[in-house]
């Protein structure tokens, strides 16, 4: 429950946490350090574990007073630690040490984290991988490839999951697992975009070992402590800003009030219609908002997700439709090797044009959220399955 | 109460609406009543006033009304068009309700609302609007000296059965709302057939009708554009509760019909289309309640709102119910299935009080014309960065 002495309680170890250690004066992670030695770092966790043990909805309280002083946004500097790492160590790591021993420098960024579950072979298909763990005395040996993996060439830690085994059917042979990316068979190479960037990696493992304590969950149930993982992801990606006119539409409307020369009938009600979508999605945020309290996220975040990277696109396309001969132009495709995972969305309208093809890819496909709203959501029946046999005998190609 | 927060209270009054409506109102009615004249239930009308209380949950108790919110309003007519419920919603609740509260208080508005409220007598709302606006410039009706009414209101929708009319006239002293008794002397009312049955409306010609003055050219403007405001966000409601039930039956649909071996629903070609249009009607429902708190509690611009209200809700109400029969396939086309009451349903509300692109329009002239080109994005000129 959600009360008056927690919230107080949060507030007053914030500000606590300000008082002393200036977040202007002191190294980030050693404020972040603070916060989680407070107990704030996610205030619902146990205490000991960076949390209090008080509602989830709290956070905001503490964030407020945190972010307010002048301190950074942590899900912004480890955004696969806090996002999807932190929730799933919480829930599924073996025990209280090692959850203390990877959450401590998780939260405070000198352990950045990864995590490593599309490759070239599974992609909509997650449930379909083959990177392989097999069992040897101790540890497991994994052998595989992996890709679109941000921050994969700067993180400590990654977030894996492996077939452990190939006899039974897909999505019940699955492991997950912590792995080193420090480690022996653990090879990383960036990997460009159609925009010029490097944002993402491959990940090449030969003969890598995981001792078997590094494991989360059960032995062949890593597919249920994935969905804790994707859920966290899927609510990130469709959480949006709750000010009227925020967001992509902004980047929309300030080019049109910038550019009178450009304007016709026909591109001003392309845009109130996008204007109007995005209301209207933003709307919808803040009363499953009010719905949902302090719940965790559910199946309508998919509807934020979906919604968001279609209007993304629309958005960025209407952008070059308005600007014409001059959206044809660019600012040179520079090779950068030290991926800065925001660097598409801060270049030009151009660049962020190419980058939002991606959007209704990444954190599952627009097609696979219809499928999702269709099937948990409305309840409709699921598609007919070509690939309920053992994994090995699934025709691949 | 915060936006978008409901209370109990509020849960079972939907329940009970809803109640109300299995047992009285729904498809079995409506096919009786679209064939009858009026094509309301007078008994069931009254029942709906006295009984439920739902026609003027947010009119004042000292008005004979419950005191409530437009909030409750809106749930109670939520529930009504997922009934496709018959009767004279939109002149009597949706307007002339409205704009009785909205004007000061008088012999008149004392006279008229508490027959209105508890279903005595119902009415009609005989303003022409521009695309949910009002045009005080282009009234086809004036006022004499002695306040009597001549010239004619096109298309006024229940005006053919109602009891009480009331008229914008430009008169001596300038634009004023005015109050006509439809039986009275030199109205002269043809009613006219409609697409949707269960949505009448009729073209009314007043000849030296005696009228009494309601809101004056002091606050006519005002009344009148409250009231097609409120009209406005409460339509945007009934499109909700009546897609909703769209979305529902075909739903159930594609789960139980067979082809090919399967349930359609497993089909992705099907199940694509619901989830766009699960996607429609969450965003509907958010666009229409947020005109209705806007209109409660003032949190937004009231003529903003309930533009973004109409142009989403009438939108998504459209586009469900045209792919509502195209899931049903065959049945869907028959005169016997349910779904074509909804389909000319949507149609007609999304003309009335302004289509989906006329209030588009209205949302351009208030958020592009004059929005700010200050936090305007880089465009790459072709210079190596």
């Amino acid at each position: 429950m959600c009360t008056v002495a927690d919230s107080d309680r949060v507030a007053e170890l914030a500000r606590q946490v300000v008082a002393e250690h200036d977040p202007r004066n002191v190294p980030i992670p050693d404020y972040l350090g603070a916060c989680y030695d407070a107990g704030l770092s996610w205030v619902h966790f146990p205490e000991g574990q960076g949390g209090l043990g008080v509602s989830r909805g709290l956070q905001a309280v503490a964030d407020r007073i945190l972010q307010g002083a002048g301190g950074p946004v942590p899900l912004g500097l480890n955004p696969m630690g806090y996002g999807m790492a932190a929730p799933t160590i919480r829930e599924h790591a073996q025990d209280d040490d090692l959850k203390r021993s990877w959450l401590r420098p998780l939260a405070t960024t000198e352990d950045l984290w990864c995590q490593l579950f599309s490759e070239p072979g599974a992609g909509s298909d997650l449930a379909g991988l083959a990177t392989s763990a097999v069992r040897d005395g101790d540890d497991w040996v994994i052998n595989g490839q992996k890709v679109w993996t941000s921050l994969a060439h700067r993180a400590r830690w990654g977030l894996l999951l492996a077939r452990t085994n190939p006899d039974l059917p897909k999505h019940k042979g699955l492991t997950y697992f912590v792995i080193d990316m420090h480690g022996p068979g653990v090879e990383t190479r960036p990997l460009r975009q159609l925009t010029g960037q490097a944002e993402f990696n491959e990940v090449y493992f030969t003969d890598a070992r995981i001792p078997d304590a590094h494991r989360l969950g059960a032995i062949g149930n890593g597919w249920g402590v994935a969905m804790t993982t994707l859920m966290n992801e899927r609510s990130a990606l469709g959480g949006s800003g709750s000010r009227r006119g925020a967001g992509t539409i902004s980047d929309a409307v300030s080019l049109w009030a910038a550019r009178p020369d450009l304007h016709t009938p026909v591109l001003r009600d392309r845009l109130t219609q996008l204007w109007l979508r995005s209301e209207a999605q933003r709307l919808t945020s803040e009363r499953s908002r009010a719905a949902a309290g302090v719940g965790g996220p559910g199946p309508e975040a998919s509807i934020g997700k979906m919604v968001g990277a279609e209007l993304n696109q629309h958005i960025y396309e209407w952008c070059m439709d308005l600007l014409g001969a001059e959206g044809i132009l660019y600012h040179g495709y520079a090779k950068k090797m030290d991926p800065d995972s925001e660097g598409d969305w801060r270049g030009p309208i151009q660049q962020r044009f190419l980058r939002s093809r991606a959007n209704t890819i990444e954190g599952g496909t627009s097609e696979v959220m219809r499928n999702i709203l269709g099937e948990r959501v409305l309840g409709l029946p699921g598609d007919l399955r070509a690939d309920t046999m053992a994994w090995k005998e699934i025709p691949r190609g | 109460v915060a936006e978008f927060s409901f209370t109990d209270e509020q849960a079972q009054l939907r329940s009970a609406v809803r109640k109300f409506c299995a047992d009285n109102c729904g498809e079995e009615a409506a096919r009786r009543l679209m064939e009858s004249d009026p094509s309301f239930d007078r008994t069931v009308w009254g029942r709906l006033g006295a009984e439920l209380g739902v026609l003027g949950l947010s009119v004042p108790e000292d008005d004979g009304g419950a005191g409530g919110t437009l909030v409750d309003q809106a749930i109670a007519v939520e529930e009504l068009g997922a009934a496709l419920a018959c009767g004279p919603l939109f002149g009597t609740a949706f307007l002339a309700i409205p704009a009785l509260v909205a004007a000061s208080a008088g012999p008149v508005r004392t006279e008229l609302l508490p027959n209105l409220v508890e279903g005595r007598r119902t009415a009609a709302f005989a303003v022409a609007d521009r695309a949910g606006a009002f045009d005080p410039a282009a009234l086809p009706v004036t006022a004499s000296d002695s306040g009597a009414l001549t010239g004619a209101v096109e298309r006024v929708v229940d005006g053919g059965a109602a009891d009480d009319l009331l008229v914008a006239a430009t008169g001596p002293d300038g634009v004023a709302l005015y109050a006509v008794d439809a039986a009275g002397p030199g109205v002269e009312r043809n009613s006219l057939a409609t697409l949707d049955l269960t949505r009448p409306q009729a073209s009314i010609r007043f000849t030296d009708a005696p009228a009494r003055p309601l809101a004056g050219p002091d606050e006519a403007d005002r009344v009148i554009t409250h009231a097609f405001q409120v009209g406005s966000a409460l339509l945007a409601v009934e499109q909700v509760g009546a897609a909703q039930h769209l979305l529902d039956l075909a739903v159930g649909y594609a789960k139980t019909r067979m082809q090919f071996g399967r349930p359609i629903g497993s089909f992705q070609a099907l199940k694509h289309k619901l989830a766009d249009m699960l996607v429609d009607i969450e965003h509907a429902r958010s666009s229409a309640y947020h005109a209705v708190w806007a209109l409660t509690d003032g949190s937004d611009d009231p003529a903003l709102a309930a533009s973004i209200a109409q142009a989403v809700s009438s939108a998504a109400f459209t586009r469900i119910a045209r792919d509502t029969i195209q899931v049903l396939g065959g049945i869907g086309f028959t005169w016997e299935h349910q779904a074509h009451l909804y389909f000319k349903r949507a149609s007609t509300d999304a003309a009335l009080l302004g289509s989906a692109e006329q209030h588009r329009s209205r949302v351009a002239e208030l958020v592009l014309d004059n929005a700010s080109a200050d936090r305007a994005p880089w465009v790459a000129t072709g210079a190596p960065a």
